[in-house]
């Protein structure tokens, strides 16, 4: 993805920039929409360990990259995805992760180092002698060049529905030799998604809703991506579905005059940290214009954690409660 | 052509450009993702003359949008674009090549590098730094470029080849920076590709004053580039100083580029497309090129980003996809329809 020559004629520069922008968005969102995202259920060679890992393996799961099979229980783990990471853990996989990338912050205490999942290096990553790597892409032929080593690799693409993560967290929980701990944690989070639409109620098709990717250009998501799934928990409206092109994958570039006419009721942000763009709810109602947007008028607008929006782990819970309790509030009740 | 016969000419060149750029503006502030009432906003906008009182039964809202969103746009949209186009014909005729824009001489590779720094090393803190940064970058970009080619000697090609060599190095620099930080490769793509979308009134008087001097300095060289065009010797015996002569309308240029770039991101094609489409229209003389170029390019860029924010709307395409997709068939028809290119 390096910048394009100056030589390159314009069209080309502005088209593979354009691909490139939208590549990137896709990436930060975390929430492409693959058709691939992983199975709901692992190969049917290996039943579901329910006693001591040591004797479930060898394992082979379904990944999004064709059938993995991990021969012993792993014990030195590189994660090239921060989801992943957080997946690692909540298994009870983190004692046996050596390294995670660059982008891994959770959770905290995790063994941070600067391996890079966008532009992964081979060499830098058999360093840490890994028996499992998992990744969010199959960048620069890590899949061909780790395989080569015989170092099983697990691809865990962006999940584009809430039971594609669960299926991810089950996955790598079967492969660290924790599918116990996984079925757990993925129940968990099930009962607390539910408890959370419950208490705020599914039905709010009253209440409209614009979900901001980044501003400058101003990226949202529509209902149909993974983020926007979420939202429609709540039944949300979603005001950049109109907006919806095939090409945009569910994240298209909005007008910011549209924005301010769709007149939504609430604003959720997932650009507010100051390392993603800053954009905080002080920072959206002080935009020329936007004083009039209903969800400004009646502070409806939502600083998510950049991180739980843009991921599709564990914390997923900690996401759809921030979510329904701004549709309380929004709603009165 | 007899005398008089140019000088129709350029005044029929004056009046179409006119025109163009009022229906441009026109058009701009009609049309939008909004759908307001067309007859409700051009009485909104009437309004707005002084001595005039109508009432526009636009909503509040809808007024914001219009004077908040839509409008600051346009205007932003007519500066930039006469900003590239300005610098294009500028930098053309300094460098007696048809080819040559702000992109070739460092400024946007400049500008490029500095957004990028200010992303990712002070993102956090300042946002409103990535503009300085870019018009701080894009200047450096052209200075560092002009000392290189200077110091190769004489010619304007060792300028221009400096100004590649120059580019090629800050993109280089700016390319590794963002491999290092792969978190904000989309802040700063998006950036890249040049956008309109967060316009405001601040942004427009921001660059105003620097644009004003930018425009100001290159116009009045307009009679001195056409002297330039026979040659340095020629231009000597005249008592004028060639290098005197490049060195201000490079800077007024590179001023006017950077200028556009700080508050639009990079936005291709206008500065060559636009000072062509001018000389198949009134001429090759700079006296003229100069300023239609700023008064079309201003045309240029306010429709061009029109069409980004309403042919999918309520989605919008990057603007520098619009400029390439109309300028690059409107450019090979202007070639193919003039026998020869002179600058």
């Amino acid at each position: 993805m390096a910048h394009p020559p100056v030589r390159l004629r314009p069209i080309v520069r502005a088209v593979s920039a354009a691909t490139a922008v939208l590549a990137a968005v896709t990436v930060v969102a975390g929430c492409s929409s693959s058709p691939s995202a992983s199975g709901p259920s692992s190969s049917s060679s290996v039943a579901a360990s329910t006693t001591a890992a040591a004797a479930s393996f060898p394992v082979t799961v379904n990944a999004s990259n064709g059938k993995v099979t991990v021969k012993s229980a792993p014990q030195h783990i590189v994660s090239l995805s921060p989801t992943a990471t957080e997946d690692l853990y909540a298994v009870g996989a983190g004692k046996q992760v050596v390294a995670v990338d660059q982008t891994s912050n959770y959770p905290s205490g995790v063994p941070v180092t600067s391996l890079s999942g966008l532009t992964p290096n081979l060499e830098a990553i058999v360093k840490y002698q890994p028996d499992l790597v998992v990744a969010s892409q199959d960048s620069g032929g890590l899949v061909a060049g780790l395989t080569k080593l015989g170092v099983p690799v697990l691809i865990e693409p962006a999940a584009a529905t809430l039971d594609a993560a669960y299926a991810q967290i089950e996955q790598i929980g079967r492969a660290t030799g924790h599918a116990d701990q996984a079925a757990q944690t993925v129940s968990g989070m099930k009962t607390k998604i539910a408890a959370a639409v419950k208490q705020a109620g599914n039905s709010h098709a009253d209440l409209s809703y614009y979900w901001e990717i980044s501003a400058n250009p101003y990226y949202s998501a529509t209902s149909a991506t993974f983020v926007g799934q979420i939202a429609s928990l709540f039944g949300l409206k979603n005001i950049a579905d109109k907006a919806d092109k095939a090409a945009d994958g569910g994240y298209p570039q909005l007008s910011q005059e549209y924005i301010v006419a769709a007149q939504p009721q609430l604003v959720f942000l997932s650009d507010n940290e100051a390392s993603d763009g800053g954009q905080s709810p002080a920072v959206v109602a002080a935009r020329p214009g936007w004083s009039g947007i209903l969800a400004v008028k009646t502070r409806q607008i939502v600083g998510l954690n950049d991180d739980e929006a843009s991921r599709w782990g564990p914390r997923l819970p900690e996401l759809v409660a921030q979510i329904a309790q701004a549709v309380e509030k929004a709603s009165g009740k | 052509m007899s005398r008089s016969g140019t000088r129709v000419r350029a005044a029929r060149a004056y009046v179409i450009a006119a025109v163009f750029l009022a229906v441009a503006v026109l058009v701009g502030a009609m049309a939008g993702a909004a759908d307001l009432n067309p007859s409700a906003t051009a009485t909104a906008l009437l309004n707005r003359l002084p001595l005039v009182h109508l009432s526009s039964g636009l909503s509040p809202l809808d007024q914001a949008v219009l004077f908040q969103i839509r409008l600051p746009r346009v205007v932003l949209g007519a500066l930039v674009g006469g900003a590239l186009s300005l610098a294009g014909a500028g930098y053309q005729g300094v460098f007696r090549n048809p080819l040559v824009d702000s992109s070739l001489l460092g400024s946007s590779a400049g500008a490029g590098l500095g957004a990028t720094l200010a992303i990712v090393y002070l993102g956090p803190s300042a946002p409103a730094a990535v503009p300085v940064a870019a018009f701080v970058g894009s200047l450096v970009g052209v200075a560092v470029a002009y000392l290189a080619g200077a110091a190769g000697g004489p010619g304007t090609s060792t300028l221009l080849l400096a100004g590649l060599a120059v580019s090629m190095f800050l993109t280089a620099v700016q390319t590794y920076v963002l491999q290092r930080s792969t978190q904000d490769i989309q802040q700063v793509y998006s950036w890249l590709l040049g956008s309109l979308s967060a316009a405001t009134w601040h942004q427009t008087t921001q660059i105003l004053p620097y644009l004003a001097v930018a425009v100001t300095a290159v116009l009045l060289h307009g009679r001195h580039l056409d002297v330039l065009s026979v040659g340095d010797e020629e231009a000597r015996s005249l008592g004028l100083h060639p290098h005197r002569i490049r060195l201000v309308v490079v800077a007024g240029c590179a001023l006017a580029a950077a200028s556009a770039v700080a508050v639009s991101g990079l936005i291709g094609f206008v500065g060559i497309v636009v000072p062509h489409a001018v000389r198949r229209l009134a001429g090759t003389s700079y006296r003229r090129v100069l300023p239609l170029s700023l008064l079309f390019g201003a045309g240029f860029l306010v429709l061009a980003d029109t069409v980004a924010r309403t042919v999918a709307a309520p989605a919008e395409l990057p603007i520098g996809v619009v400029t390439a997709l109309i300028g690059s068939p409107a450019f090979v028809w202007i070639l193919r329809s003039t026998r020869s290119v002179r600058t």
